[in-house]
């Protein structure tokens, strides 16, 4: 059976421990050096680069997460032993796990070691397609001459690089299409590296639930109970007709999956449909200016991020989430297109004071959706509003401004409260 | 109930009726036309509980009574029966069925009772003074293209129609704006409207009201209060709630002190528009003016798709200007010049523009520039 050291690279027959470095590191496969798509995912992603810039911390439990009513957004792998989970309320965790170390989520440094394993990824392929900051697909077919070895050799190669030269690791699965690389790739985390073959593929399927989906949450795999569907074995007993009839073009997709059919590309420049944030406050409120004051923010990173990526668009959305997590969203079409954060926040705020709810709320989002290139953006001024042209100039000087002093140079005082 | 009424004035009564009633519906009745027959007069009645029309029409009544039926439903009827039919209508208060008979055709269809049928409590009309049909319609004719559908801006989805002071006194005026454009409609003032109060018409009542206007010689009785507004003629009476909320003051985004003056032909303006807009596939077509002495270069530059531009011979004396604007908005402006030249005046590429029809300044029209 093909085989692999995945500490020294060199290709074998298999062997129980590596010839030339005597690692038991092994990986074998029949098809290993026949496949070539391929799911990276990083272990404990935030945790890792906490733990690489602050060597103390190593054989701590360390969550990062924030506030005191936050949730865990990451939990190494010492805290993982004690049970602690990702999206677990704060709490929750330090009960599980009172000596952690709880520290908040430090983005600027997650960005730049996701850069930096991003540009490890490119020199394997062009064609990338992240997930988030912490997870990619990558296809790898038909880069075996160009590199003068398979793609399981070079996604190994890949995983030591990243040990070597970023000291963080990742896990890998390999398998012929995108739904069953990412199946893989969680296998056998953490550092690990799992194979499914084409050979295997309704075996390995079988008995697993369909929870295993991606995009198959708590409200679909209910719907799908209630259908008598618990497993892939289960769906296999549909026709697509009657699938696709009940469960519309999700339907379609479980046909397919069922039998391990995945026909969607890597893509490495979809489209962006959306920009939005939001933010979970430290304590509800109710407090309109608190309120406003997140409004403001939220519009802004908005804006910022529309900016910075030449688009515009023509629906505002707002997002609301109450004490008791209900949640209600309310969206308005302009009838130009903006990339403004004044027009953004003037059109959030106007459905915030129409939704008629005295709060309080936990969490506010803003978002903007229907885009197109900036170029057809914020063309003409409002004959009844004479100010926006003026505070649309205030807006572009300022971020001139930014662009020269920093981000922080100039700020709104609602950015304050 | 029992009449008999000839099929085209049937179709005129009933067809108003359908066009009030709201397509989607939650409440059944709404959906329905009230007939009430008597002496020898039908009446015909509908509402969307903001707007009321009420058709009267002579008929032959056998027995008097009313009931309801679905409008949409008789209108169709009514639509595809043969041209000077006589068509006969007969209530069965008992069984809950109208019968509809013309020649060889005979149609039976559900009513709901005339007692659930809501009447618009009738309002204290402060002004009430008539109009020739003529004169309202070009009012909100010339108007009514400049109304928003911004939700927002609920207060900008009608026609402002009040009494405002101009250099020759007071006229009844008409203004409409969705921030983009501006149509200032003026007519001379009726007489016994002067204390009429200012009044948002909304957009479906200014269509509706359209439909009475075909005659230009017929008188309209217009009511005006401070929550309702009634249009009638002889036979039809429309009565519409009025937006509740305030116009913003227009007159401070009319441009004063435009001084670049554009005269050209509006409808070869128009044309010239409609062509080079042609290349552009974008949601808003913007087309550039290129102002220099005597001479207009209207241009298009899609970088997606093409370019256009084309020259017209205009009189222009002053300084060149480049300004941009909605190719749309053009031509909604230049086609209500429909007597003299337009004319323009410009002031900067940023400014609103204003035009109006040679130095008529009973219709003027403001539009915002756009980035080119």
């Amino acid at each position: 059976m093909p085989a692999l050291c995945r500490d020294c690279l060199i290709q074998l027959e298999t062997e129980r421990r590596c010839p030339a470095c005597g690692s038991p590191r092994i990986l074998a496969h029949p098809e290993l050096f026949g496949l070539s798509i391929a799911h990276m995912d990083c272990d404990a992603f935030y945790a890792s680069v906490e733990k690489r810039d602050d060597p103390s911390l190593a054989d701590k439990p360390v969550i990062i997460g924030g506030g005191k009513r936050g949730v865990v957004s990451t939990a190494c792998y010492v805290a993982r032993i004690r049970g602690v989970r990702s999206a677990m309320p704060m709490f929750q965790a330090l009960k599980l796990c009172p000596d952690a170390v709880i520290i908040r989520p430090r983005m600027q440094a997650y960005v730049e070691a996701s850069r930096a394993i991003r540009a490890l990824m490119e020199e394997l392929t062009p064609a990338i397609e992240p997930l988030s900051l912490d997870e990619a697909f990558l296809d790898l077919t038909g880069t075996e001459r160009l590199h003068g070895a398979p793609p399981a050799v070079m996604l190994a190669k890949l995983i030591k690089r990243m040990h070597d030269e970023l000291g963080l690791t990742g896990s890998i699965g390999l398998s012929h299409n995108k739904f069953l690389a990412k199946v893989a790739s969680d296998l056998d985390k953490p550092r690990g590296f799992s194979v499914i073959g084409a050979a295997e593929t309704d075996a390995f399927l079988a008995d697993k639930p369909v929870g295993l989906i991606w995009g198959v949450g708590q409200a679909t795999r209910s719907s799908l109970e209630n259908a008598g569907i618990r497993t892939f074995t289960d769906l296999l007993r549909w026709e697509q007709s009657a699938l696709t009839a009940r469960f519309g073009s999700m339907g379609y997709r479980l046909w397919h999956l069922a039998r391990g059919q995945d026909k969607r590309r890597i893509s490495a420049h979809e489209p962006m449909k959306s920009i939005s944030n939001e933010t979970t406050f430290f304590e509800d409120t109710n407090d309109p200016d608190i309120l406003d004051g997140h409004l403001w923010r939220m519009a802004e990173k908005v804006s910022d991020r529309a900016k910075a990526k030449q688009l515009a668009g023509r629906v505002v959305t707002l997002k609301l989430k109450r004490a008791d997590h209900s949640g209600l969203t309310r969206r308005l079409s302009l009838r130009d297109a903006t990339q403004l954060a004044d027009t953004i926040y003037r059109t959030a705020r106007n459905l915030f004071d129409q939704v008629g709810d005295q709060g309080p709320y936990r969490l506010l989002g803003c978002g903007l959706s229907d885009l197109c290139s900036e170029v057809d953006a914020d063309k003409s001024g409002d004959l009844l509003d004479p100010g926006a042209t003026k505070r649309s100039e205030a807006e572009r000087a300022t971020d001139a401004i930014r662009q020269k002093f920093g981000s922080e140079a100039i700020l709104k005082g609602r950015a304050l409260r | 109930m029992k009449f008999s009424i000839e099929r085209g004035a049937l179709l005129k009564a009933v067809s108003q009726a359908q066009s009030v009633v709201e397509r989607r519906n939650t409440i059944p009745i709404l959906a329905n036309v009230l007939i009430e027959a008597e002496g020898e007069q039908v009446q015909f009645r509908a509402t969307d509980l903001d707007i009321e029309v009420v058709d009267k029409t002579l008929a032959q009544v056998e027995r008097a009574g009313s009931t309801t039926v679905s409008a949409m439903t008789l209108h169709e009827i009514v639509r595809k029966l043969p041209d000077g039919a006589l068509v006969s209508l007969t209530a069965d208060s008992a069984a809950g069925r109208l019968t509809v008979e013309a020649g060889r055709s005979n149609f039976s269809l559900a009513t709901l009772p005339r007692e659930d049928f809501p009447v618009m409590a009738s309002s204290d009309y402060q002004t009430n003074f008539s109009v020739a049909a003529a004169v309202l319609r070009r009012l909100f004719d010339k108007s009514k293209f400049a109304i928003s559908t911004e939700e927002t801006r609920y207060y900008l989805n009608g026609v402002y129609m009040h009494v405002a002071e101009s250099d020759g006194g007071k006229v009844l005026r008409c203004v409409a704006t969705d921030g983009h454009r501006l149509a200032r409609i003026d007519a001379d003032l009726p007489e016994g409207a002067g204390d009429m109060p200012g009044v948002i018409v909304p957009r479906k009542t200014v269509g509706e009201m359209r439909k009475l206007l075909e005659d230009d010689e017929l008188m309209i009785a217009v009511s005006v209060s401070e929550t309702k507004v009634r249009f009638a003629t002889p036979d039809v009476t429309l009565t519409s709630k009025v937006i509740d909320g305030t116009f913003p003051d227009y007159t401070r985004v009319i441009p004063q002190g435009n001084t670049r003056r554009l005269e050209v032909d509006a409808a070869e303006f128009a044309r010239a528009v409609d062509r080079v807009a042609t290349v552009s596939s974008e949601r808003s077509r913007a087309v550039k003016l290129q102002l220099e002495e005597d001479r207009l270069i209207l241009s298009v530059n899609a970088p997606d798709s093409g370019a256009a531009e084309e020259e017209l011979a205009v009189a222009y004396s002053d300084e060149s200007l480049e300004i941009g604007f909605n190719a749309k908005y053009l031509l909604e402006i230049s086609s209500q010049v429909d007597r003299e030249n337009a004319v323009f005046m410009f002031n900067s590429a940023g400014d609103p523009t204003l035009m109006r029809e040679g130095n008529d300044q009973s219709a003027i029209y403001v539009v915002m520039p756009m980035r080119v």
